[in-house]
């Protein structure tokens, strides 16, 4: 996938990871996509955990590797997904991804390089860089313009 | 009373037929993995469209191996949550119209119900034997949960997982040393073989809680992996036999005494007249083990078989609500992919 715009920030703890995802969920709205990639233990659910409850949902969140999918319910549903177990392309289609993607609510995507093809070019792409123990650089590529004031905000706020 | 019990909320088919809530006549698992190689080699991720290619043939089998006909089964039960909504709705499904088909109750059952429930299978009787209230820890795969059951059919959650399952620790910590899947039995095995000279790992805790947090554990495993260059995996890193069975030996240990300190954790702020486990998790010889020796009350621990998903374990919960609540026509159920335990 193509990106036009990048932007890095670093996190120096599971709780920083945490507050710089509240930004990214009080930040996103319906129809929006997020992608991470990560390593395991990079934080990913960690970084989730922060976007919605940023949505405005308090519940943990849980892994979806077991279950793929679950879903969190703020002002509208968020679907949080998880492509670790998928390793064949043919079996991700049979998630039937698409209705989630356009549907009605918020998709936070886990191990999202497993199904590259299969997102739109306006995605939120973000890929946590293991630095140290701790310390992990959260790179993010993206197209829409929606996403620069996000960018804009995490500046702002952090 | 024979009972038909359906399974499908994960990637098993599984039907059983159950005397009395105790006794199975047959007990039938269709595994997807095997499934799977004479379709091609196609990873059971997605298991809706496998069930509905193995359910019938799955109960036709139940039947014949229980060698009753289906004018002498009683009653259907069938998981209608939690798990993967599309692997639900085609055991739901199916119970629905063999019930109308064979003008049977239908009786939803919650999976959860279903795994504390194999502690009666096999002609067991855990609340005469031991008695209530009991303890219960639920640990799989895609479930990490404490409950207290006060009384048949009455529970309360008092401790869950925060974010990783513990057999998704096994599975996840396999993956980093090059084991296969399901990671639990692999791990095991290698932790036969270990001196036990790693650095121990660490258990994972949640203050004034009795919830369990085991995704750090996991990302510990990752990091000391990635510290010895044995992680991420290149074609030049491969750790050895040596490596490998001591790393699982580490973790093995580190989360079987997590889960065991929750438990005595649990004991102290409950009384409980014992302890039972469920789930694939609680297939693992050294939590067993562990547990019975840490335990001065009973341990009740279905056989390996009986703690993996089955149909068996649904039917014996079917049975001890059919007993205390009758059934009820209920051919509107639907299925609850977070259904809750109440």
């Amino acid at each position: 996938m193509e990106f036009n715009n990048e932007f890095s920030i670093n996190s120096n703890s599971e709780e920083a990871t945490i507050k710089i995802g509240n930004v990214i969920g009080e930040n996103i709205s319906i129809g929006d996509i997020v992608l991470l990639i990560g390593d395991l233990g990079a934080g990913k659910t960690k970084l989730t955990q922060g976007i919605i409850n940023g949505l405005g949902c308090s519940d943990f969140v849980r892994s979806p590797t077991f279950v793929l999918i679950t879903e969190y319910i703020a002002d509208f549903p968020i679907y949080h997904m998880d492509l670790y177990r998928l390793d064949t392309s043919e079996s991700i289609d049979r998630l039937f991804l698409d209705e989630y993607l356009y549907g009605d609510g918020v998709c936070v995507i886990e191990w999202a390089d497993k199904g590259d093809e299969f997102f739109p070019h306006d995605s939120l792409m973000i890929k946590i860089e293991n630095i140290s123990e701790t310390a992990r650089k959260l790179n993010f590529n993206f197209n829409r313009k929606s996403f620069k004031d996000l960018v804009e905000k995490l500046k702002g706020a952090l | 009373m024979n009972i038909l019990g359906i399974e499908t909320s994960c990637d098993d088919t599984a039907i059983s037929i159950v005397k009395d809530g105790q006794s199975i006549k047959s007990n039938i698992i269709a595994s997807q993995v095997h499934m799977h190689e004479k379709y091609g080699g196609i990873i059971p991720e997605i298991a809706s469209r496998e069930h509905f290619l193995t359910i019938i043939p799955t109960i036709n089998e139940s039947l014949y191996e229980s060698g009753l006909t289906h004018k002498e089964i009683d009653c259907i039960a069938v998981t209608n949550g939690p798990g993967l909504a599309g692997s639900l709705l085609v055991g739901v499904n199916a119970a629905k119209g063999l019930g109308l088909a064979w003008d049977k109750p239908v009786m939803p059952i919650n999976h959860l119900e279903g795994h504390i429930y194999s502690g009666w299978l096999d002609n067991k009787n855990p609340d005469k034997e031991v008695g209530f209230p009991l303890i219960c820890l639920i640990a799989s795969g895609g479930h990490t949960e404490m409950v207290l059951m006060k009384n048949h059919l009455t529970y309360e959650i008092i401790g869950k997982t925060r974010d990783d399952a513990a057999g998704e620790a096994f599975d996840k910590t396999a993956r980093v040393l090059r084991l296969g899947f399901p990671g639990g039995p692999e791990i095991q095995k290698e932790a036969e073989s270990a001196n036990g000279n790693l650095d121990p790992f660490p258990r994972p805790e949640i203050k004034d809680s009795l919830d369990f947090s085991l995704s750090g554990l996991k990302t510990a495993v990752v990091n000391r992996a990635i510290k010895e260059n044995i992680y991420p995996h290149t074609d030049f890193n491969a750790p050895n036999n040596e490596i490998v069975s001591e790393y699982s030996f580490a973790f093995q240990e580190a989360i079987v005494d997590t889960l065991i300190r929750n438990i005595s954790r649990a004991l102290k702020n409950f009384e409980a007249k014992g302890v039972l486990l469920g789930g694939g998790v609680a297939a693992n010889s050294r939590l067993r083990e562990k547990m019975a020796q840490n335990l001065d009350i009973p341990l009740i621990a279905p056989k390996p078989y009986l703690c993996t998903d089955n149909g068996a374990m649904i039917a014996s919960a079917a049975y001890y609500r059919i007993k205390q609540y009758g059934t009820s026509p209920t051919f509107d159920m639907d299925v609850v992919p977070n259904l809750k335990l109440h």
